[in-house]
Order: C-alpha cells, then structure tokens, then sequence
C-alpha cells in the first residue's frame, strides 16, 4: 500500500457541486432544484483506481460526468495535472479532454445502432484528425485485438454483438485517444456473471499495460472491492466515508457503509459486520434532510444529527467519515 | 494428469464455429429494398414518370397549348386522352406537364425539408430558450392555414414558378420541424450522443451525423410523403389559377378543366390519376427505403 | 426407479417435458427444450442462467402466457395439484393465473397502469377474484399493503405509481400478486431494478410471507447471491436446457456440470480479508449460443474446457439421486432421468 502512495496526483476535485434545475410545477412556486452532487472532494493518484459506491440516484453518473465536463458544474474546481479545468485556454482544454474518457453503464444505448463497430471505434481520430486513413485503420486494427475482437468484426453492426462484446467496442473507442483517465460508469452492471468477469480482467489488464487511472463507479461492492485501490461510500450527493480497499472493508465505520455491506447477498457469513437492515428508502434529492442526510435511516440517530451536517473528517490515518458519533467498536 | 492428448474445446467443435456473416453496407440495403416488391414497382413507375418528363416533349415535340382539336372530344384515335374545352390534347398535355410537375414538387419538398430539418434540429438539439424561441416560430407559422398563406404570398408577389416553390416551402415546413425536433428530443438522451460529446465531437458533427441517421426513418416516410403533397398543393394553386402562365402543370390541367368534369371526364381523370400514381409510388418508395435502411432488418 | 415413490404428495407442482418452440422467420426455434421439475409445498426454487437461456419463457410457459404467435409450447405437462394445465381451456387457466399461480415482474413500473392510483388497481384485482363490496375491498387492500410492509397504507393507496419509489412498486406488485393467497407465486428477477439496500428488504419480505402462508416460491434471476440468500433448491439452465438440478448446498459446494462450476468460480463475492486484488478472474470463455443457428452436441461444448469427443452427441439428464441431475457426459453413470 505504501509504494502505491509515491505517484503524483491525476486528479484533483473540490468541492464539487452540481444543482439541476426543474420546470417550477406552478407559475408561483420556485424552481425545484436537485442536489445531485452537493459537495465532493477527492483526488485520484496516477495509474490507481479509486471506487465510488452507493444507491442510484446518489450522484455517482453526475460525479463522472461533471469531470468530464458533459454536466454543467455548478460549484467547485476540476484539477487535471494541476491545471485547473476552467481556468486553461480552449486549445488546452481540447488537449486536456482527449485524455479523459468514459465508459458507459449500458453497452446497448452506448453505441450508435446506425455506425459499425469499426466506424464508432474510428470516430475519435476522425474527430481530433489524428494520423492519415491508413494510419487511422491501422489504430482500429490495433485497438480491435487490445480489446480482444477480431478484425472482420469491425463490419458489424451493435444490434449484431452480444452484451460483453458491445462493451468491449465501447472500451476501445474510450482508448483511441490515447486517454491517461477514465471514468467507468457501472462497466459491469448490465452483464451477466460470466462476462462480467471478462470485462474486468480486461479492464485490470489494461491499467497495467497502459498505466490508466480509474474512476470506477458501480453499486456493487464485491466489484468495488475486486478493482479499486481507495473507495468512497456516496450518499445523497456527498461522500460519507472514504478509505483504502482493505481499511474499508475490514473496519468499516459509517452506519451506511455497513448497512450497505451487510445488505450484500453474498452469503458470505465470515464478513465481520453487524448486521444493519435499513428501513425505508433513499429520500428525494430535491427535499434532502436537514443535518445528517443519512438521519431519516439511520438508528444511532440522535437529537444533534438533525441540526448539523457532519462533516468529512480523517477520523484515523486515511480513514474519513462524516458522522458525528463513533459508532462502531473497532479501536 | 496422464490423460492422452485430450483435445480441447476448440478443436472438438471447431467445424462448427459460430462466425456471424458481416454486412456489407451498401450492398446489403441495395438487396433489401429489392426484396421490397412494393417498393420496387415504385420505383420502376416513378422512373418512368422521370423518363416522360425529360424525353416526353423530345419525342412528342407537339406544343400543349396549341388547339389541335375540337373542345371536349372524347379520347379518340386523333387524341389519345380526349380534348379540353379549348380543344387542346390532354395527352400532349399531360407529357408536357410531367417535368414541371416533379420539378415543382421535388425542389419544394426539398426546400421544405431542409427549413423543417434545421429549426427543428437546433431546436431539440440545444433544447432550452432555442427551443422555446423557435418553437414560438413554429407555431406561428402553424396556425396559419398553408393554402390560404401560399395564395396570399402567390397573389402578393407574383406567380412565377421560383414564387410558387418557395410559397408552398414557406408555409409547409413546420411539421417537418415539429417532427425532426421530437426525434432529436429522445435521441439526443441516448448515451452514444453522450459518447460522442465525451471524445470531443463538434455540435454540428454530431447533430448531422449521429443523430440525423438515426431521425432518418420516421422522416424519410414524412419526406416521401410531402413530395405527393407537393403535388396536390401545386395543383389546389393552380386550381386556383395562382401559377406561372407559361407552364403547364398536371394540377394546372385539372383546375382549368373543373368546370367540365361532368360533360368531359378525360380532362380531369387522366391528370388526377398521373398525380395519384405519383403520389402513390413515391410513399411506396419511402416504406421500402426506410425498411432498407435500418441495419436491424439487415443480416439474418 | 425408487425415486419415482419419493415424488412425494406434497409436491405442490409438477413440470414434466417442457418444450418451447418461436417460429422466427420461418424457422422453428427451440427455446425450452424438455425442461423438468418439481415444486414442494412451501419450498422455493431457484432458477438460475444467463441472458436469454430461457428463465423468463419457462414462467410465461407454465402460466401459458408464450407470446403466440410466434411461440408455441410444443410439448409438455405442468400439474399443479395433479392438474395438467396445458389440457385446460383458456377460460379454466385464467381463473389459476392470479389466484393459485400469481406472477411478479422485473420491471415494477411498466407491470402498473400509471393512470390509476395503486389503491384503484389493488381493488379492481380483489374485486375480480372475490366477491366483496368496494368497501371490503379497500379494507382488504389496505391490509395487503400492511402485509407488505408499507408505511402509512390509507396515505399511500390513493397515490400513483409514478409518485413511488421502485422498492415500493415492488412491494405493491407483491400485494397484488398475494390477493388470493396464491399457492405458488413466480418471482421473475423481482429486485433486478432495485438497490441492494432495497432488494434485502424485499427478500426479509418474501421470507415472512412464506413463512406464514407456506407459499411455494419460483425464483428466476441471474445472481448467484440472491439464490445463496432464498433458495432451498437450485435449477441451472443454459441455452434452454436444464443443466444441472440440486439442493443450493450440492450446487454451491459441489457443482457438477461445467457450466455451473465456471459460473460460481467467475462470481465475486466480498472477502472478508480482501484479498484477490485485480487479480485476474476465472472466466467462461466466449458468450451463450446463437439459438437460431444451434449446433448439434452438447450446447455448452464450445465454452467448455472439459470437452471430449463424446461431447458432440447432446448429453441426456443424468440421474444422480432425489432431484439430483446433470446433463454433461462427466457424470455418466448410466442412470438417464
Ligand atoms: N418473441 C420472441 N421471438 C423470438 N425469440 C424470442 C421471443 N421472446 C423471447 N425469445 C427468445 O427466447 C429465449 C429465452 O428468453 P427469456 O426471456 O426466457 O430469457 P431469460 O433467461 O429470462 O433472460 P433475461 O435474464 O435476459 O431475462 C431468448 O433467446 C430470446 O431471444
Ligand atoms: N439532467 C438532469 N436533470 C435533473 N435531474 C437529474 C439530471 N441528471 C441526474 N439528475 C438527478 O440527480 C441525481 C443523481 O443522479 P445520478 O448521478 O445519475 O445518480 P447515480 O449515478 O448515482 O445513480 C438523481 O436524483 C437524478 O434524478
Ligand atoms: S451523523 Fe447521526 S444520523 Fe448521520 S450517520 Fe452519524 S449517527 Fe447516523
Ligand atoms: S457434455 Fe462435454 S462439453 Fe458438455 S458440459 Fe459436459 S464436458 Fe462440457
Ligand atoms: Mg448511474
Ligand atoms: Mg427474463
């Protein structure tokens, strides 16, 4: 773990916000706006992965998105190599976003069903006119075996690949760029067990072999634990725990985290947690409790949770949480 | 682990690998439109309304206006379709009037279509105070009655052939763009739309060549359609009398002959079904591309 | 055949040889073929498999609800309590749809008419199965909606589906799916949409229900997990056959067809100590067959690292004891189910 600390920071993101606004529902009332992302601060070493974990809905796709500038942020600063986002020259910016890239959750609505695989995977370099079109074939050809397609299936069309394949085109059209970030939304949430696995052996492979940084986003915590060095727990658009891998899943301290881990159908009996089942469900983004937003679900719940936010504090060496208790007995 | 030799998978049931056939792009929506018989004879009839129209007047060199005849002579071995009531030839007429016609109707369509395609592109494109602007626009345009619009426009300016294209274009275009901003609105939320944005993909590149494709089969059928309604809106003009003296159009031949359609059926049946073949044919056309090209239909 | 005694009374339904064919462009396509098994009283069977080996079909076949055309089911006898369904009229088996044999979808929110409040639609299924009077009706409703646990039911009944959560809707979908305390309910992939906070508390759910009412369970879903956590009997199936059929402990701890081997060995699970970081998984090469183009022998034999000359001819059932079978030349041992 510690060897792993020694690389420079990637990524840098501060208090990140993103707000959304709605329709107003009468010509009198304000506009509802969705908290999506509500302050959000991490950083991502190079070639390291780090894991964002949590219910749908709690801002991990905006998280992703708003990095990549496909959302509007509303507050805060992006820092790539210590450039902040923004703040560069559009040419800059060009530069900067080539070597960001995203992998989708749904490999079917990802690809575009009227181009064929080879022409989706050739649309980047057509885009950033990299090379000659020989040249460009020639990164196609490469890219196709990377991700372990053959060659006479860049004639096909999406409709004519199967899930794992699919995703497999989406990750080589994601490397054309020659990207050093990517942002992988639920890569694996919509495939079936045994191509699952498929995918995130390839993924892993392809870290090593190209020394990419990861942001992997998924609500599976086995995967999450499989693939990340470091792991935030998101919940209702803020993180309320951040951990290495093992630190997390050995001592995990927020009464979600640990809703969470035990909610784990693993059948796994050995995990050494104590068993939380919550009540309820995720509450609306658009009326966020007040204090804790975990408070509506939490049972340490006390009088002060509902008067003030916690914070994210480093409640012991690399381990932060954002609660006001200590609610495990660990240490 | 003193098995002999066990062959693996691959070999065992390699005989049988499952390769599945590339398409071959072109080829392949080439021989599904094809097998479309409907489609086909569509498009062999159109040829031949195409044929008429740019060698008819060659071949028939007889001038359409010329009264070669009596008034409303029944079709007959001298005319072939019967005279008008001014003893002109209706077939003589109706060779003539074939390229006019599908010049009229192809360029309108073509105009509409593009005014239609882009508002309504940008509009469910960027979505926002752009949609809300031209929306307004739309609608405007919209509530007008188009005939009623296009006579004025014809009355107001003049009734040259370049005025009457760009009246029917004027006053037509909204449904194109009502439809092509609803296709943009639901494409544009699929995550290949993300995707392109992502690897830094220019608005305009995405809007003409993601998304447009995509649009394309609902509004092939829709432009296909608005050729045979091109047609029908030259001829209510002309029925009117609200166009170019100098040529002669098929809708021409009808409204100059309304009042005689009991007396004389040929001087109107003969027009009215040449539109209606048109019409007919090229919606034909439009089901048969559209089924072509979607790569769904395709391989298996 | 001792087994056959051991068949026993209790069983509440019976699966014998169901086969399901799709006519697709002219060509008949088999996607069930010869699918066999029993269900007892209170018990609950899982049914595990990738995309597309047929699950769902299986639980449209035994309600008779294949899409026909192009389906049809070819062949087969499914007895619920020594009744072949498959001899009923249309009339007999829509009045066990709903009231001995009840359904719950994957998709919560597209099985519920959006323009009806849940108490509406929960009403209009009592009252098509009991004779009540409205009022009773909604009394009953609201105390369905206790029984699946949803707070404040007299609130939420006037509400609309759009207005829930989608743990709710699947609460209410069960409620429905338990008006008439159905004896077998079918449970296709029920908290596939749902977060795993969510889909804990559906599953506590369900356990309670068959706890109280000895409800029989069909579980049909492509995670191993959720199986670990409801099944007391497991069905794996692959390329619409039934490959493997054992007890979850047989099929968890001693796997035999390969198919089921590779799919446990190529599931994550959480390790307690986290180890196994990035390291590579194994994997079950390839992807599922192409229905449509089958290729004679055994279907899983071009992604099967045990493959021999023997698997080109298709494997039958092998009888390994009391609902114990495999379909895979391994397990030879002469006894064919
Ligand atoms: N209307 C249809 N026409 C042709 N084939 C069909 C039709 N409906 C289903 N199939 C085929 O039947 C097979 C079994 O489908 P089924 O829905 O039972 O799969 P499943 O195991 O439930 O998968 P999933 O996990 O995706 O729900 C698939 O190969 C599917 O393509
Ligand atoms: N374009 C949008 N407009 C309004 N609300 C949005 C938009 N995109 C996302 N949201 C809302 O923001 C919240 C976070 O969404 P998302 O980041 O997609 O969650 P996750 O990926 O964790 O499931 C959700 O409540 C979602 O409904
Ligand atoms: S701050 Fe209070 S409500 Fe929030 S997690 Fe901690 S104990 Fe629970
Ligand atoms: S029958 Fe042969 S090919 Fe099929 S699963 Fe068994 S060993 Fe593998
Ligand atoms: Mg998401
Ligand atoms: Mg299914």
């Amino acid at each position: 773990m510690s060897e792993s600390k020694k690389t420079p920071t990637l990524l840098k993101v501060d208090k990140l916000k993103v707000h959304f606004e709605l329709k107003r529902e009468s010509w009198f009332s304000d506009k509802p706006v969705v908290h999506a992302v509500d302050g959000v601060s991490f950083k991502i070493n190079l070639g390291q992965t780090l894991g964002l974990v949590g219910e749908s809905g709690c801002g991990k796709t905006t998280t992703g998105r708003a990095i990549l500038g496909l959302v509007k942020s509303t507050e805060g600063t992006i820092s790539f190599e210590g450039e902040k986002l923004g703040l560069v020259s559009p040419k800059k910016m060009l530069q900067l976003r080539r070597r960001m890239q995203i992998i989708f959750q749904d490999p079917y609505s990802a690809l575009n069903p009227r181009q064929t695989a080879g022409d989706i995977v050739l649309d980047p370099l057509l885009v950033h006119n990299i090379g000659n079109s020989k040249e460009r074939q020639e990164r196609v050809d490469e890219l196709f075996s990377l991700v372990g397609l053959q060659k006479n299936q860049q004639l096909l069309y999406p409709h004519q690949f199967s899930g794992g394949q699919r995703q497999r085109i989406c990750i080589a059209r994601a490397l054309a760029l020659k990207p050093d970030f990517i942002v992988c939304d639920e890569p694996v949430s919509a495939l079936d067990v045994a191509i699952q696995a498929q995918i995130l052996n390839l993924l892993c492979k392809l870290q090593e072999e190209l020394n990419l940084t990861f942001l992997f986003i998924s609500h599976d915590l086995a995967v999450i634990q499989h693939v990340c060095d470091e792991i935030a727990v998101m919940y209702l658009g803020v993180i309320v725990e951040k951990a290495s891998r093992s630190e997390l899943f050995e001592n995990p301290r927020h009464p979600y985290t640990r809703a969470l881990l035990s909610a784990v159908l693993s059948g796994s009996p050995e995990i050494k947690v104590d068993r939380i089942r919550l009540e309820g469900d995720i509450p609306n983004p658009i009326n966020k409790p007040t204090g804790c937003r975990f408070r509506t679900r939490c049972s340490f719940a006390k009088e002060i949770c509902g008067e003030l936010e916690p914070v994210l504090e480093e409640k012991s060496s690399g381990h932060w949480e954002a609660c006001h208790f200590q609610t495990t007995n660990n240490q | 682990m003193t098995q002999p030799n066990t062959p693996n998978s691959d070999q065992i049931f390699s005989s049988e690998e499952i390769t599945s056939e590339p398409d071959v792009k072109w080829q392949d929506t080439f021989h599904l439109f094809c097998a479309n018989r409907a489609a086909l004879l569509g498009l062999t009839f159109v040829c031949l309304f195409i044929l008429v129209g740019i060698f008819g007047p060659i071949v028939i060199p007889a001038d359409p206006f010329e009264m070669v005849a009596m008034p409303l002579m029944s079709p007959n071995g001298q005319t072939l379709f019967g005279s008008d009531y001014l003893g002109r030839d209706v077939f003589v007429g109706i060779i003539h009037g074939a390229r006019p016609t599908m010049i009229i109707a192809v360029t309108a369509t073509l105009v509409t279509v593009l005014i239609g395609i882009t508002i309504g592109a940008i509009a469910g494109y960027y979505g926002g105070m752009v949609d809300n602007v031209l929306m307004r626009i739309t609608e405007f345009f919209q509530v007008l009655p188009p005939l009623v619009f296009a006579m004025v426009i014809v009355a107001v300016f003049s009734s040259h052939i370049v005025v009457v294209i760009l009246a029917i274009a004027i006053t037509t275009w909204p449904t194109e763009a009502r439809l092509t901003r609803a296709e943009f609105l639901k494409i544009k939320e699929n995550e290949y739309v993300t995707a392109s944005r992502a690897i830094g993909d220019r608005n305009f590149r995405i809007i003409t060549k993601i998304i447009l494709p995509n649009a394309m089969p609902p509004l092939m059928i829709a432009i296909t359609l608005r050729v045979g309604i091109t047609v029908i809106y030259e001829a209510a003009l002309s029925f009117l009398g609200l166009t170019d003296p100098d040529v002669i159009t098929w809708g021409k031949m009808i409204g100059q002959s309304r009042d005689f359609f009991f007396e004389a059926w040929w001087t109107v049946t003969f027009p009215g079904v040449a539109i209606l073949l048109v019409v007919l044919c090229i919606a034909l056309i439009g089901d048969g591309l559209n089924d072509a090209f979607n790569p769904k239909l395709r391989g298996r | 055949m001792d087994d056959s005694l051991e068949i026993k009374e209790d069983a509440v339904l019976q699966v014998m040889n169901l086969s399901v064919d799709f006519d697709v462009k002219g060509n008949n396509v088999s996607i069930l073929s010869k699918v066999n098994f029993g269900l007892g009283l209170g018990e609950t069977l899982g049914i595990v498999g990738e995309s597309g080996c047929g699950k769902s079909m299986t639980a449209l076949a035994l309600l008779r609800m294949v899409p026909s055309p192009p389906g049809k089911i070819s062949e087969g006898e499914v007895l619920l309590n020594n009744v072949d369904l498959m001899t009923l009229s249309k009339k007999e088996i829509k009045n066990i749809r709903g009231k001995e044999l009840s359904m719950i979808f994957q998709e919560p929110m597209t099985s519920l008419n959006p323009v009806f409040t849940v108490g509406n639609q929960l009403v209009e299924t009592i009252l098509e199965h009991k004779d009540l009077s409205r009022v009773d009706a909604l009394k009953e409703a609201i105390e369905l909606l206790r029984l699946v646990q949803i707070p404040a039911p007299e609130q939420r009944i006037k509400e609309y589906p759009h207005q829930l959560s989608g743990g709710m809707r699947q609460r209410i979908m069960i409620a429905m799916a338990l008006v008439c305390q159905p004896k077998v309910l079918i449970a296709d992939e029920p908290t596939t949409a749902l977060d795993v906070t969510v889909q804990a508390q559906i599953f506590d759910l369900l356990k309670e229900i068959q706890a109280k009412t000895k409800m029989s369970i069909i579980l049909i879903t492509h995670d191993f997990g959720a199986i670990s956590e409801m099944a007391d009997r497991v069905i794996v199936m692959y390329a619409g056959y039934k490959v493997e059929e054992g007890t979850l402990d047989e099929i968890r701890n001693s796997p035999l067809h390969p198919y089921t081997q590779g799919l446990l060995r190529s599931m994550l699970v959480i390790k307690p100590d986290s180890s196994g970081f990035k390291k590579p998984l194994p994997e079950i090469p390839g992807s599922v067959p192409d229905l449509l183009n089958r290729q004679p022998g055994c279907p899983f034999g071009p992604r099967c690292s045990q493959a021999t000359i023997k698997c080109r001819s298709m494997p039958p059932n092998f009888n390994l004891g009391f609902k114990r079978s495999v379909k895979c030349w391994l397990a030879d041992n002469g006894r064919v189910e």
